[in-house]
């Protein structure tokens, strides 16, 4: 039976219900926990064997030795596709996922993120990401 | 002389129409938003999209006329915003009102199309040229079904003016339920003129980019912008003094009051239609008011006829 | 009446992506079409050769965002085939679940945008809201919006929890809810009818001519399902109709689509009432043996096909992709004679156009010569950084930074 004005009803609903909009950035977006945002990188537990470079499609992560079984992480955030291929990858689970996605930054050169194995404190560009509005 | 100065320029004059029509904008997208279950723009989103067109380069293309192009603009708001001074807003007596002032408000309403036409073709593009002969195309379709249905409310009011009209159903309030046939074909026909859903054919944004006005930017976008809102307020404001002619005899701000409200509601249900229905194209429309909305405009003459005569 | 000629593209409001139409009108109606490709060409065949077999998979999920687990699972497939494996029952069942769930994401927005290209807003706001049921869920179980990366060689990468399962359940019914009212819409709403009736018309004969895949022809009475006739995936285990139109026009595909939603309600209840405990994947080697294959693949917007050969190192041979709306571009031209220009826009969005996964390939004409001819890699090559060093451009550098990146892989 072909009408008129057939949405009639539902967008005179619509007039009294909540809309549907998220109010971000006032409203933040809470993500699922296993979602792919940033990597986290463990430096106690990778032995630097370098599957994770090697599996990695876009070579944005880079593992060098600075010590006697001690390796440091560089893991380049604008040209991560966050995959989580090379969390799959690593034998020792030395890298996870973690749900954080407001990565912008105004220069480049701050997506860079070093992550060494000192165990007092990871001094790592991390820091340097919570300059941004919260 | 101050008196009519101000009157002309500020109030209800050139910064009323201008400042309401934003205001009405607002309105208009901020319901349609509602209805489309979202949030809509702020109160000041008209006043700023005004603003911050003001602020941009305005380009003419190579090969248009210069002089119409930059003239188009102001031709159209100057009409719309003219057709105020003989439309009777809260008070039963327009300000130059006179007999034969509909004629006379008809003819302004129907520049803003003209010159939208001339500002299409003078722009030398393809998706402008293809824009205006549609809006040409469409202005016979809707022209004589508005006019009809207008006509209506007069001929049983007995004037030609608009102020008269006011005043014979101010007096006569139970005569405004026999005209409910011409306010729905002229509201129709409304969506015709302002362009909106289903008949924004001229400016089907997803087949020809933006019609007449797409090498249009800068001041000449702003002023044709907001002569398409002006022409929606004196629409509206038309269709409100016509159709839903009550509340003229109260004190002046409880008249004002009662105005606004009959101008939402005539805005709300242009609202409503424009968001319940999909585009249509040009033959389909210009079928549809031939077919249906004229012979409807003319039964609500018949009926308005036989009323008059039956009173007398 | 003199014929004016006006481009549909590349850029366009009524087009998402790069395309370009010319159209030849006569007053309103559209007499002639021509069209124009490649816009979106961006050299994945042959990024498909210097990259692993693992990283292709990433790699080919971005050939398209709507259609991204089509083009992944169509290629795990076929290196599943070379290398001789088989996927546990669970894994081919969750591939299944996410292949369907993405689906209904892609004809919702289909609906979407063809409500927005008749200027039927209010339905596009309506129909991408109940989208996002379908988006948080396949974030909740896979990690993202788009591009879900559930596919490794050998199986799937993640698995479903039984909170997962349970509110998958809840959502498939709140969208089924939706649907029944959108298909409501489209056969009751008379402008909306009034817009897609009688609009874009292929005959029987001229789908099968020209090769009209998944809704295309399925809505001109061809009747052809990969899922059916091929069945890969679990699909063997599966009972659904495939829907056939007769309309041959934009509604008869609005329908199909909307008739496909509901049998994908359908499927997935089915799966997630099937689906066997287990693993999810085997170990897949890295070196994949020598061979050439064929895979198929259903996507939304019909037979996805890639060709994978290989060398028997870790990196394959060539990769060549063949998306659906390839094989639906040569019959918009023949839906486009004899309309309006006002359906030009729903025409094109009726075979749901997604041109990024359409350009694969380039024919070379010669402005000068005006003659078709076919350039050998090699010859594009050089004939690319020759014009670069002639207007000052040098590649010297990016050569270093990618040698640098081949370096680090074949450590």
């Amino acid at each position: 039976m072909i009408t008129i004005g057939k949405m009639l009803r539902q967008v005179l609903s619509s007039l009294a219900r909540k809309p549907a909009t998220t109010r971000y950035p006032f409203e933040k977006a809470v993500m699922p926990p296993k979602f792919r945002g940033r990597l986290k990188f463990y430096p106690e537990k990778c032995i630097g064997c370098k599957i994770c470079m090697r599996d990695c499609p876009s070579g944005a992560i880079e593992i060098r030795k600075v010590a006697e079984k001690q390796f440091e992480s560089e893991i380049r955030l604008d040209r991560c596709i966050y995959c989580a291929q090379c969390v799959d990858s690593c034998p020792k689970k030395a890298l996870d996922i973690t749900p954080e996605f407001e990565l912008a930054q105004l220069d480049r050169k701050n997506l860079v993120m070093v992550t060494k194995p000192d165990p007092s404190a990871i001094s790592a560009k991390p820091q340097a990401t919570t300059e941004k509005p919260a | 002389m101050i008196n009519s100065l101000f009157s002309l320029f500020v109030f209800p004059g050139l910064f009323f129409v201008i400042f309401a029509s934003l205001a009405f904008e607002y309105a208009d997208r901020k319901i349609h938003a509602r209805m489309q279950n979202r949030k809509g723009p702020p109160w000041f989103q008209p006043l700023a999209d005004m603003i911050k067109l003001l602020a941009k380069d305005s380009l003419v293309p190579e090969h248009a006329d210069r002089t119409l192009f930059k003239l188009m603009p102001i031709v159209a708001l100057a009409a719309a915003t003219a057709s105020i001074m003989y439309i009777p807003l809260w008070r039963s007596s327009a300000l130059y009102a006179f007999d034969g002032d509909l004629i006379v408000v008809f003819y302004l309403l129907t520049i803003p199309t003209m010159s939208l036409f001339l500002a299409g073709w003078s722009s030398t593009s393809l998706y402008s040229l293809i824009g205006a002969v549609r809006s040409l195309t469409q202005l016979f379709a809707y022209e004589v079904p508005f006019f009809i249905g207008l006509l209506g409310p007069c001929i049983l009011a007995d004037t030609w003016s608009l102020s008269g009209v006011a005043e014979y159903y101010t007096k006569t309030p139970a005569m405004m339920l026999v005209n409910v046939i011409g306010f729905a074909v002229s509201l129709t026909a409304l969506l015709g003129k302002l362009e909106k859903v289903p008949f924004d054919i001229p400016e089907a944004e997803t087949e020809i980019v933006a019609g007449p006005l797409t090498e249009y930017s800068g001041w000449a976008l702003a002023l044709f912008r907001l002569t398409l809102d002006v022409e929606l307020f004196v629409g509206a404001s038309l269709l409100a003094a016509v159709f839903l002619p009550f509340g003229f005899g109260l004190p002046a701000w409880a008249a004002f009051v009662v105005y606004l409200i009959r101008l939402l509601m005539v805005v709300a249900l242009i609202t409503l239609l424009r968001t319940l229905f999909a585009r249509l194209r040009l033959e389909q429309m210009v079928n549809f008011c031939w077919k249906y909305l004229a012979p409807a405009a003319l039964l609500q003459l018949v009926v308005n006829l036989c009323v008059k005569m039956f009173l007398k | 009446m003199n014929r004016i000629k006006i481009p549909i593209g590349p850029q366009h409001p009524a087009l998402k992506e790069p395309e370009n139409f010319q159209l030849v009108l006569e007053g309103e109606k559209i007499y002639e079409a021509g069209m124009r490709l490649g816009y979106n060409h961006r050299g994945m065949e042959k990024a498909c050769e210097q990259r692993t077999y693992l990283q292709d998979i990433y790699l080919l999920e971005r050939v398209c965002g709507i259609c991204s687990h089509s083009h992944s699972t169509c290629f795990v497939q076929a290196v599943e085939e070379l290398a001789g494996l088989q996927v546990p029952p669970r894994g081919l069942y969750i591939r299944t679940l996410i292949g369907e769930l993405e689906r209904i994401h892609s004809h919702l927005l289909w609906l979407g945008v063809a409500g927005h290209e008749v200027g039927f807003d209010t339905l596009l706001m309506y129909s991408w809201r109940d989208r996002e049921i379908v988006m948080d869920l396949l974030c909740e179980i896979s990690g993202n919006r788009v591009n879900y990366a559930m596919n490794t060689i050998g199986g799937v990468r993640r698995d479903l929890t039984p909170a997962q399962l349970e509110n998958i359940s809840k959502s498939i019914d709140a969208l089924e809810e939706r649907t029944k009212y959108y298909i409501q819409v489209a056969t009751e709403e008379a402008t909306l009818i009034a817009r897609l009736s009688k609009v874009g018309f292929l005959s029987n004969a001229d789908a099968l001519k020209l090769g009209a895949a998944g809704p295309t022809g399925r809505a001109c009475g061809v009747d052809r399902d990969v899922r059916r006739d091929d069945p890969y995936a679990a699909y063997a285990d599966m009972e659904f109709k495939v829907v056939v139109d007769n309309h041959c026009d934009v509604y008869g595909r609005t329908l199909v689509r909307l008739g496909e939603l509901m049998e994908t309600y359908s499927i997935i209840r089915q799966v997630l009432k099937k689906i066997p405990e287990g693993p999810i994947a085997v170990k897949a080697p890295r070196k994949i043996p020598a061979g050439e294959v064929f895979s198929r693949y259903e996507a939304p917007r019909g037979e996805d096909v890639h060709y994978v050969q290989s060398n028997g190192t870790e990196k394959p041979e060539r990769v060549k992709v063949r998306a659906p709306t390839l094989a639906n571009l040569s019959s918009v031209a023949k839906m486009l004679e004899d309309n309006y220009l006002a359906d030009a826009p729903i025409v094109i969005a009726a075979i749901d156009p997604c041109f990024s996964c359409t350009d694969r390939a380039l024919a070379i004409k010669d402005a000068r010569k005006g003659a078709l001819g076919v350039m050998e890699w090699g010859d594009l090559r050089k004939y690319g950084i020759e014009w670069h060093r002639r207007n000052g451009i040098d590649f010297s550098d990016l050569n270093k930074r990618f040698s640098k990146f081949m370096e680090r892989c074949r450590i």
